[in-house]
């Protein structure tokens, strides 16, 4: 269970043990998803895929599924991609067309090609199968590192070069400090092409009213900006599309962005004149849904001193974004945000390189690109213990930031908020029983087993704040990264607040009414919180970014402090004295000293909204409040260097786990998993800790099993769930969470972000005790995931 | 479109509908009975997310015709809940325990939990993992979870005990 902090202040709601908001209507199989959504009248849409990884289409002829009874339209690329415009990019890429079904060429295997529209999901399928397309095959572009110098198969012909973006930046003076160090290491790590995999598809419902001209749009969505995505690429006003924000979304980490998916069914429903709903099956999602992850190659050089002291380091990052770009290239700036780690490194050269090839295409996952850079930057630490013989932990104690160096400013700009990364790194030493797990280790290789014990620290950054997405372009100068809250209180007393986006897990209800409660002094389980639909709502950039808690949650402590503000000013008005005369506790205003003299908190709301002659002149009628709360810190562009500070706080965490290897098979065992961690105050114990677990859940699975693997021609290989292996409770270790609390200075409460950070970490702590493992064999594995038959085959290799 | 008539017991009710012979048991479930507690995930057999009881067997809905389960009892997640509409114990214990985020897998967990207590009152960790090993939770890393069904054991031993 989860060790309460020792120096928590005295909440009454906050950082208790206390049941969520949510949970309830998802045990009762009450939950509201969005393939629960049911229109009068809706039809529905099944795709045909392109079986090429590239191919010209020559034709194709629809007569026959448009035959088949109930079906009502068959609709193909030409069509849509003259009625919209292309999809977003985050990169300037005027010549990099993007619409939801190909138009003249399919550019990987399972790209849309035709919908079809029909009375049900079965008869779509059906007559899918009638469309007939002939196409004339291609080679495809495939690997990622021929990309840059050799002759490939243009991905965009008019782009003219598979290279989306490349670019060097450096911070402070490497080569000063290179040449002022007597080591270097340099490797390579690479990070295979995974996804977050949610249980849930994607989906979406849409129903144009052409009466009254709005789109009303209900998806699984989790994405900043999906209301201007739909508007542009539909060419009608934003407040013509209403996204209503009360749909359960069943898991997302990231990549719930379904914007293709969303203009083919409103342009669709416009055309047509029904509602119209399409819900992915597994194949469309893991083929055609555009939702991989970052697959990518680091080459690294790191210079250090006789100490493991590392001073500079030259990074080279290589991403492949498969087809499509979208916002995937910018995963390549968000890790500017942590770029060296947790560690004290003074200058860094960072390259980055951005690929299309014909694979699906890339979307934000959980961490935007933070978790495979963590895993290249430890796989270093890794590398200068070995190379100076020294403990894997002394290393890492000796290059974190220290707890009086706060805050502390890293080469490309950011300024981490606060932290005792070493209390935290001791902590996990002591809880993990290390010598104690180095003596298992050691007694199962002696019994002839393959055994590592493996340690990672990292840093989450929390917030938002996408300010990078400057650097890699210039016409994305967006410097505000906000999040609303719109709270009143009813005339009986009643707290309602309103958020303005949707939840896929993160317990949002649960963190606003707890902030609510605890800032009014009122129960939480009381407190209604709703999900304002995007026309009602006030601005939001989505749950994403680790940032709710941050940037929600102190827009919350706001509204609510406002709204208390308020009260107090009535009590003073009606009880007649100053306001700075009013104290407020449990629910009562009592004038100082004189405790006969008192309001209670419904009188308060009664005279607000009912009693004009006892309010005071001029004051607002009514009681609420909201706030727009930019992410802290932000605000500002890069400077002539560009250093920019991006996200404003940053948790951390230690990872310990044992695992034990089957020397014939190569199949990794994880025993045990430690992970001290420090998120700031956390608000609800049970989420933050079911986030960190969770985590760490996906964080095994990105370094042990998960991949979404291509052949040489392009060809997906692993499309359902017994090709691409989600863990189960079998792979997934039991879990020891030790929480330490560094409040933030920058938040209401002290809170910070908790939903990336077990990601984060796990897969270089997995990794770590793997090649701890395989040591014995002068074995190194530092390409993910590191599956059986890789372990299988290197020992094979080492020991025939 | 071929239509057939089939009865089907759900929950201890008795619906006669007229669907389609190739219809599988989880889309009836949801879109004809809209007992939409039942998730889809994968349609192959592997996540787990939409499993029912059919008599007292857990089983995928989406691996089975609709037309199949005529004759035998389905529970769903509906079916779970006491005769009152309040919790059953162990969804009290998934609530106490926050063993779930996102509530998709939950439905599935419910089922595949419950089926393990029905014949193993007092599970061990290992029981317990082994019995939802077969359900897919992409959130939890499956601790809660665990520590949600020890409590139910917990609880129907003490409750068992106490009655």
């Amino acid at each position: 269970m989860v060790d309460a902090p020792a120096n928590l202040p005295n909440y009454r709601y906050v950082s208790r043990k206390r049941r969520t908001k949510e949970d309830r209507r998802f045990v009762s199989g009450r939950g509201k998803f969005v393939a629960d959504v049911e229109v009068p009248g809706m039809k529905h849409v099944a795709i045909l895929p392109s079986p090429h990884a590239r191919a010209n289409i020559i034709s194709i002829d629809t007569s026959a599924a448009l035959a088949l009874p109930g079906v009502h339209y068959v609709l193909t690329g030409d069509e849509l991609g003259e009625a919209t415009n292309s999809l977003f990019h985050g990169l300037d890429l005027p010549n990099v067309i993007w619409h939801p079904l190909a138009v003249g060429m399919t550019r990987y295997a399972g790209e849309w090609v035709a919908a079809v529209v029909a009375d049900s999901r079965y008869i779509a399928e059906d007559a899918a199968e009638l469309i007939e397309v002939e196409y004339e095959s291609l080679p495809a572009a495939v690997d990622s590192e021929k990309m840059i110098d050799e002759d490939q198969p243009l991905v965009h012909p008019a782009h003219g070069t598979n290279v989306l973006f490349r670019k060097t930046w450096e911070w402070g003076p490497v080569a000063d400090d290179f040449a002022s160090m007597p080591n270097t290491v340099s490797y390579r790590a690479r990070w295979g092409r995974s996804s977050t995999v949610p249980i849930e598809t994607f989906g979406v419902v849409a129903k144009w009213d052409d009466v009254n001209e709005i789109m009303d749009v209900w998806a699984s969505i989790q994405m900043p900006q999906y209301q201007d995505q739909i508007a542009a690429a539909l060419r009608i006003p934003m407040n013509q599309v209403r996204v209503h924000n009360d749909v359960d979304v069943g898991g997302s980490y990231g990549v719930k962005r379904g914007i293709k998916h969303t203009v083919l069914v409103t342009y669709l429903t416009k055309k047509l004149g029904f509602p119209v709903r399409f819900i992915e099956d597994r194949l469309d999602n893991m083929s055609g849904g555009d939702a991989h992850g970052p697959d990518r190659i680091f080459d690294i050089t790191m210079a250090f001193d006789d100490e493991g002291v590392i001073k500079s380091m030259k990074i080279r990052a290589l991403d492949d974004v498969g087809a499509y770009p979208g916002r995937a290239p910018l995963q390549l700036g968000k890790p500017m945000t942590a770029l060296c780690g947790p560690y004290r490194i003074n200058s860094i050269e960072y390259e980055a390189i951005s690929v299309t090839s014909n694979k699906t295409g890339q979307v934000p996952v959980r961490g935007f690109g933070q978790s495979p850079t963590n895993f290249a930057i430890e796989t270093g630490l890794e590398r200068v213990a070995k190379h100076l013989g020294l403990d894997r932990i002394e290393v890492r104690a000796r290059n974190l930031v220290r707890k009086d160096e706060f805050p502390w400013k890293i080469p490309p700009g950011s300024i981490y908020d606060s932290g005792d990364f070493h209390a935290v790194l001791d902590g996990i030493i002591k809880t993990s029983n290390w010598d104690d797990l180095v003596a298992r280790r050691d007694a199962l290789r002696a019994k002839g087993r393959l055994a590592g014990v493996g340690i990672a620290t990292c840093l989450e950054p929390g917030g938002g704040n996408n300010i990078f997405e400057f650097l890699f372009n210039p016409k994305l100068e967006i410097t505000t990264f906000v999040e609303s809250v719109l709270m009143k209180v009813e005339p009986t007393g009643a707290i309602t607040a309103v958020m303005c986006t949707t939840t896929s897990g993160q317990g949002h209800e649960t963190l606003v009414s707890t902030i609510a409660g605890e800032e009014l002094e009122r129960d939480p389980d009381t407190i209604r919180v709703l999900h304002g639909d995007s026309l009602e709502a006030l601005p939001t950039r989505s749950p994403v970014a680790s940032r709710m808690a941050i940037v929600l949650g102190t827009a919350t402590s706001k509204a609510a402090r406002d709204i208390k503000s308020k009260m107090i000013t009535i009590a003073a008005h009606d009880l007649g004295v100053e306001k700075d005369q009013i104290e407020y506790a449990d629910g009562e205003f009592t004038v100082r000293g004189n405790p006969a003299s008192k309001l209670t908190w419904a009188e308060i709301c009664h005279i607000a909204h009912k009693q004009f002659h006892r309010m005071p002149p001029g004051h607002e009628l009514g009681l609420q409040a909201y706030a727009v709360q930019q992410v802290p810190g932000a605000g500002g562009l890069p400077d002539e260097n560009n250093e920019v500070p991006l996200y404003p706080c940053f948790s951390f965490q230690a990872h310990v786990p044992l695992v034990e290897i089957d020397p014939d098979t190569g199949k990794v065992k994880v025993h045990d998993y430690f992970i001290g961690h420090d998120c700031g105050t956390a608000i609800n114990p049970d989420i933050v800790r079911g986030m960190i677990i969770g985590g760490v859940a996906h964080g095994i699975g990105a370094a042990l099993y998960e991949k979404f693997e291509y052949d040489a021609d392009g060809q997906l290989l692993a499309g359902t769930f017994v090709d691409y292996l989600l863990p189960s409770a079998h792979e997934i270790p039991p879990v020891v969470d030790s929480e330490h609390c560094t409040p933030s200075p920058l938040t209401s409460l002290g809170q910070k972000g908790s939903g990336e950070g077990g990601y984060l970490g796990a897969p270089a702590a997995i990794a770590s005790a793997v090649n701890d493992a395989l040591a014995p064999f002068d074995i190194e594995i530092n390409e993910l995931p590191i599956r059986a038959r890789d372990i299988e085959a290197a020992l094979y290799e080492k020991t025939r | 479109m071929k239509q057939v008539e089939v009865t089907l017991n759900v929950n201890g009710k008795d619906t006669t509908l007229t669907i389609p012979p190739r219809m599988t048991l989880v889309d009836c479930l949801r879109d004809e009975l809209r007992l939409t507690g039942t998730h889809v995930g994968c349609e192959h057999g592997i996540c787990g997310a939409c499993s029912v009881f059919l008599d007292d067997e857990p089983i995928r809905s989406c691996l089975m015709f609709a037309v199949q389960a005529a004759g035998h009892r389905i529970t769903t997640v509906e079916g779970l809940l006491n005769e009152d509409g309040s919790l059953s114990d162990l969804q009290d214990s998934f609530w106490e325990c926050h063993a779930m985020q996102c509530g998709y897998c939950t439905p599935g967990m419910l089922v595949a939990s419950e089926s393990l207590l029905a014949e193993n009152p007092d599970p061990s960790e290992d029981d317990i993992r082994e019995a939802i090993s077969g359900n897919l939770c992409r959130c939890t890393g499956y601790q809660q979870i665990v520590e949600a069904v020890q409590m139910t054991a917990k609880r129907r031993r003490e409750g068992a005990a106490n009655g």
